[in-house]
Parts: C-alpha cells; structure tokens; sequence
C-alpha cells in the first residue's frame, strides 16, 4: 500500500514539474514578445469612430493605409487603373501614383511629403502628410499629433480638470469631458493611466503640481497613439470610477478601521457619516465628515463659463469662456510668483455647474476664492462681492447653502477694498459692487468675482497677454498687501 | 365676314379680360404673402385708462455703467397689479426706443406682474426679453436692478421680488445674474444706490 502511495506521489510530483516548465515556457515567451520592439500606430478619434492602426516603415519614414483610415468615417472606395490609385471618400475624388509625391485631390494638384506607396493591394501615404492631406478629403478640420501619432478628426478632444480634495487621506480627482476607460497599472511611487481609446489631451500643461505631500505631482504625455497619465504619490494608490465613468478618483486604498468589537470575526462596520458643517448643495450625495482642514490652497480661482457655457460673446470670435481661462492662469501665475498656493477650479475648457465649482472651492480650504468673468461692456475691472439678504435664520452649525458667504462677508470686503487699490494705483478703472452671482453666495470662505472690461475700450484689449497680464498682477498684488487679513477664522 | 377691326376689339378685349381674371384671382394670395408674419404676432397693448402720475423710472445707461432715476409722467389705472404692470411697460418702452440708453431685444415684454401678499412681486418677462439680452455681470444687474427699483419705488409695499421667463424659473438671466432665488428689494435699493454712484 505504500509503495503504491509512493508511485501516486511520484507522478504528481512529475506531473507538477512539467507544468511549472510549460509555465516558465510561456513566460520566457510572452518576456521575449514584450521585449521585441513596440509596434509602431495611429490612433485616431472622431464621430464617427474612435481606432487604430498599424503604421509601417518603409526608407525610414513613416506610412499609413488611407483606404483604411477613411473607412469609418464615410463611404470610401478605391481602384487601380494604369498604375494610378484612384479612391473616392464621399462626394470626393482622389488620385495618386506610385513612387511620385504628387497627387490630385478635389481636381487639384496637391503634393505628398514622401511618394506615395502601392503595396499588395494597399494605398500608403506618409504620416507627415496627413496634417494637410485629411482637411482636403474629408472637408474639415483635423488636428494630428504627429509626434505622439494621434489624429482627431473635428472637435472631438477629451479635457479633463485635476485637484487633490482635501481630507484624509488626501484624493486626486480628475473630472473629464466624456466617458473614459484606461488601462491601468500601478507600480511603487506611481499609477499609470493608459487613455488608449479615448481623445484625451493635455489640461494645458504636461506637470501637474497638486501642492500635496501625498499626491505630489501628475505628468501628461503622449506617444504612440496613446495619452498617458502618470500620478506620483509615496502611497500605494487606487483608482475608482463614477459619474458614468466622466470621473476617476486616486486615492490610497482606505485603511482597515480599527475595530472595537471584542469579536475579531465580526465585520468591521463602517463609520457613518458624520454631520457635515460645510455647506453642501441641496442634492449632495454623501456629507463630508467634520475634520478640520489646514488649506492646502491659498486661493482658489475660477475661470468662469467653459465647455458648453460660452459665456458672453464678445466678438464673434472672442468668447468669454476662452479670455477667462487666459486671465485666471495669467493670475495663478502671478499669484505663485509672489509665492501664493493656488487652485484652477478649471484648467480646460470644461462645463462645469455652480454647485459643482462651490463643491470644490470649499473643499480646497483656501483663503480666498476669485472668480474672473470677462465683459465688453465698460471699462476697467469691476470687483464684486456677494448681493445675500440682510438678515439670515440661524441654522445652528449648519450653513445655509444658498447663503453660505453670509459668515465671510467682512473678510471679502477687505479682499475687495485691497484689490481695487492694487488697480487704482496701477490706474486701472476699478469700481466694487455687489451681485447676485452665483457661486459666489455658496462659497465659505471669502470670495470675489472680477469682471474684467478692456481698459482702452477696444475689446482686443482683453485678449493681449500684456493687458491679462498686469490686471493679473495687480490683483496678486492687492490679493498679497490683504493676505493677513484673510486668515481670520469665520464669524 | 366680320370687320378685322372688329376681330381685332375682340382679342384685345378677350386678352384684358384674362389679365383682369388672373390679377383678380392672384390678389388674395399677394395680399398673404403681403403681410409680414411678424406684425400680427406683436400684442398690442390696450388703452391704458387712469389720470395721468409723475413717477420715477430708474434707467440704466450703459455708457456710465449706472442707474439713472427719471421722472414721468404716464396714465396709470387704480388697480395695484396693473399699476406695476404699466410702469415696468413704461420702463421698456425706453429700452427699446432707438436711442434707448440701455438697448434690450425687439420684442421683449413685460407678460405679467404679480403681486403676492405679503409684499411679494413676481415678475413675468417674455422669452425675447432673456434669450435676446446682452450678457454680462454688469449689464445684466442694471436691467434686473432698474426693473426691481421701478417697482418697488412706485409700488408701495413689495418686499420681494422673483423674475420668471415665460412663467418658468430660469437660472441666469443672460448667463450671469441668478434669477433662481428672491430678490430683497431692501437689498437691490442699496444696490440701486451703487449703481446711481458713479465714480
């Protein structure tokens, strides 16, 4: 019976054996694959379609099938006759030849950086090309990255916005335009995120600086038909998704809760939410827990409008959203110069709501909050503070979220007081007011909004970097001769 | 055989009565076609009756960014609802004159304007009045502030004030002043006052 036993054990032991060898096998074969050369591709986004394709070298340069980057944007068709390559997009007609660089597109002449390749069957045009070449077939405007090969066909880019909330432990969150899926892989000091599918771009520069010791830093970059997102962190991080996946949340994975039930095996309970005193808007999922925060910003700014909210229109070709964006990094500049923490609630052209830019405003724990709008009307800077009823029911700790400024009121009159002084001595028209504008009446800490006119009354004015550039700094400036003043502690 | 100028009266007579008949038949579609579809859509307000009363109309005027206090003297009936009714009219009346200080869009109206006791006033503008106005903090404010001070300076009483659009809450005026809460006249006087401060 033992030998028997012996035997069994034997074959088990063999058989083990050579399945840890067909194992070993099939690493050391997936380690040669992954060690071979990347595969060079395209990425291209649009309506209609966002894929891939291979791309191929031929003398050193860089080749893509246009047949097969046409296919999924409209009806495409090709032939050869008479060693010319004719193919028809749509209403359009194309023709090349092999080996020559000139070709006919729409009936006119239109020249290839690189000969045109005729290779089994396929029609290959040079990638360098394509900047100049798609706009003629498709009839519209393509943007190419030809660098990172990634092409985006219209108005189809992905932007997303980043900030570390505050709390314990701190979180990254990234709110992006539309639905994302990346891949993603973690390794120490650091989480990859892959956008190998989605048009995401840069938020405007490729090193994100959060301002905090956890989450430090995020790096952009693309290459090789992809968008990388590397987050920098000295904790383990995890990502989680929300909001129809439009946002990833980073974070340390929650630490286990300290039980204090005597019985190890019971499930550890979660802690419930604790009231929150922050103020929330009315349809706020789930109160944040009372824990004093130290700012992590020392102001907040808002560029106003942004996505789909054009703002005014201040030219036909000049909407508001796109000169407050300029003016509020032309201030955020100014402001970290002058050794000042700052926040972007948006750094890209992004929808975002009232409730949505509180939310975060209140969350950074700053010391101030500037909104800057843009106006054709007047001239100069008009700085206002929030239009809120005179007298407000107590609602014991809690805050009203429609008047949620009412406690910071004094300490935003003397931010207002100490900028328009900063623009009268820069002998810009300044006049301080009051408004009715929102989010200015649910932010919890002192809060301005600047609406910026050009000072010579020509609206051209307010897109010079010259112009955005000194209102920023003189508002930095009156921001900074008022710092000391903006750290009382709400009354 | 009959005369060829009698054959000749004839044809003549046949071709004039043809034209008459086709000019005839065509003039009730010329007269539709006519009409440009816009002007019958345009209310028209009835005969206000009432003596006429001096009132104080604040104006805003783009080019001082301020509100400007302006007496007139308009009919104004007994009722109280219609009394504020026709001085908001009064008031848009100028804005939308050629030479308005403080231009709105053609066709905006004021729909209705409710007084609510106790002191509440609702004010009710057309789709025109919004979609068509210029945006703008500032701007916006001076139309919301004229229109609340008007009110409230002739019409004894009103404490607050909610603007609708076409009887409907709407967010932003013009994408900038939030008409989504009351508006405290006790408040828009002393703002009224800051904006009639021009520096």
């Amino acid at each position: 019976m033992n030998s028997v036993s012996h035997l069994t054990q034997l074959i088990i032991a063999n058989a083990l054996s050579r399945r840890r060898l067909c194992i070993l096998l099939c690493l050391a074969l997936a380690g040669l694959i992954a060690a071979s050369p990347e595969e060079k591709r395209i990425s291209i986004y649009s309506t209609a379609a966002n894929y891939a394709l291979q791309v191929s070298d031929h003398g050193g340069k860089d080749y893509v099938g246009l047949l097969e980057i046409l296919e999924p944007l409209g009806t495409v068709s090709a032939k050869t006759s008479d060693g010319h390559w004719k193919l028809t997009y749509n209403d359009a007609q194309c023709e090349f030849t092999s080996e020559k660089k000139r070709a006919r597109v729409r009936g006119k002449d239109f020249d290839l950086t690189a000969n045109f390749l005729f290779e089994n069957g396929r029609g290959l045009v040079p990638l360098s090309s394509l900047a100049t070449l798609l706009p003629r077939i498709l009839g519209g405007p393509v943007s190419f990255n030809e660098a990172a090969r990634r092409l985006f066909v219209g108005n189809v880019a992905v932007h997303f916005t980043a900030q570390v909330a505050g709390g314990n432990p701190p979180k990254l969150v990234m709110n992006f335009t539309a639905p994302v899926n990346p891949t993603i892989a973690t390794e120490p000091g650091k989480l990859q995120m892959t956008f190998s599918h989605e048009g995401v771009v840069s938020p405007g520069s490729q090193l994100l600086t959060f301002g905090s010791s956890a989450i430090p830093s995020a790096s952009f970059q693309e290459k090789n038909g992809a968008a990388e997102l590397d987050v920098n962190s000295n904790l383990p991080l995890m990502a989680t998704f929300s909001n129809g996946s439009r946002t990833i949340t980073v974070a340390p994975p929650a630490a286990p809760v300290a039980s204090t039930s005597v019985n190890p095996q019971a499930p550890v309970p979660s802690p419930a939410p604790a009231a929150s005193v922050m103020p929330s808007p009315p349809i706020a999922p789930v109160p944040a827990a009372t824990i004093p925060v130290a700012p992590h910003y020392f102001a907040v700014i808002d560029a106003s409008h942004g996505g789909d909210e054009r703002g005014a229109a201040l030219t036909d070709q000049i909407a508001e959203k796109d000169v407050t964006l300029a003016i509020a990094r032309s201030l955020r500049q100014e402001l970290t110069a002058r050794g000042l923490s700052t926040m972007m609630v948006r750094d890209a052209d992004v929808t975002l709501n009232p409730d949505q830019r509180a939310s975060m405003a209140n969350a950074a724990g700053a010391a101030i909050y500037i909104c800057i709008h843009a106006s054709s009307e007047g001239r100069g800077v008009r700085v206002y503070t929030a239009l809120l009823p005179p007298a407000r029911e107590s609602n014991g700790p809690f805050m009203d979220w429609n008047t949620a400024q009412a406690l910071y009121e004094p300490t935003s009159q003397i931010a207002e007081e100490g900028i328009a002084e900063a623009l009268k001595a820069k002998n810009v028209p300044v006049r301080s007011l009051a408004a009715s504008l929102r989010p200015l009446n649910n932010i919890a800490l002192p809060a301005l909004a600047l609406e910026i006119a050009p000072q010579s009354g020509d609206i051209v004015q307010l897109t010079s970097p010259s112009y955005q550039q000194s209102v920023a700094a003189a508002v930095a400036t009156g921001v900074v001769n008022v710092r000391d003043k903006l750290k009382v502690e709400p009354k | 055989m009959i005369p060829r100028h009698l054959i000749i009266a004839a044809l003549i007579m046949v071709v004039v009565a043809l034209a008459m008949g086709f000019y005839v038949w065509r003039m009730p579609h010329r007269a539709n076609v006519a009409l440009p579809p816009s002007a019958d859509t345009l209310p028209v307000a009835p005969p206000v009756s009432g003596p006429t009363e001096n009132v104080v109309l604040y104006v805003a005027n783009d080019d001082s960014g301020s509100l400007q206090a302006r007496t007139a003297s308009i009919p104004l009936p007994a009722g109280r609802q219609e009394r504020a009714q026709e001085l908001l009219r009064a008031l848009l009346e100028i804005y939308l004159d050629k030479s308005s200080p403080h231009a709105l869009g053609a066709g905006s109206e004021i729909r209705e304007v409710y007084l609510v006791n106790p002191g509440l006033a609702i004010i009710d503008v057309n789709g025109a009045f919004a979609n068509l106005h210029r945006s703008g903090v500032l701007v916006e404010e001076l139309t919301v502030a004229s229109l609340i001070e008007t009110l409230s300076a002739n019409v004894p009483g009103i404490t607050r004030v909610k603007i609708l659009v076409e009887g409907n809450q709407r967010d932003t005026l013009a994408g900038h002043i939030d008409l989504t809460n009351f508006f405290d006249v006790a408040v828009m006087t002393q703002l009224a006052a800051q904006l009639q401060n021009v520096p």
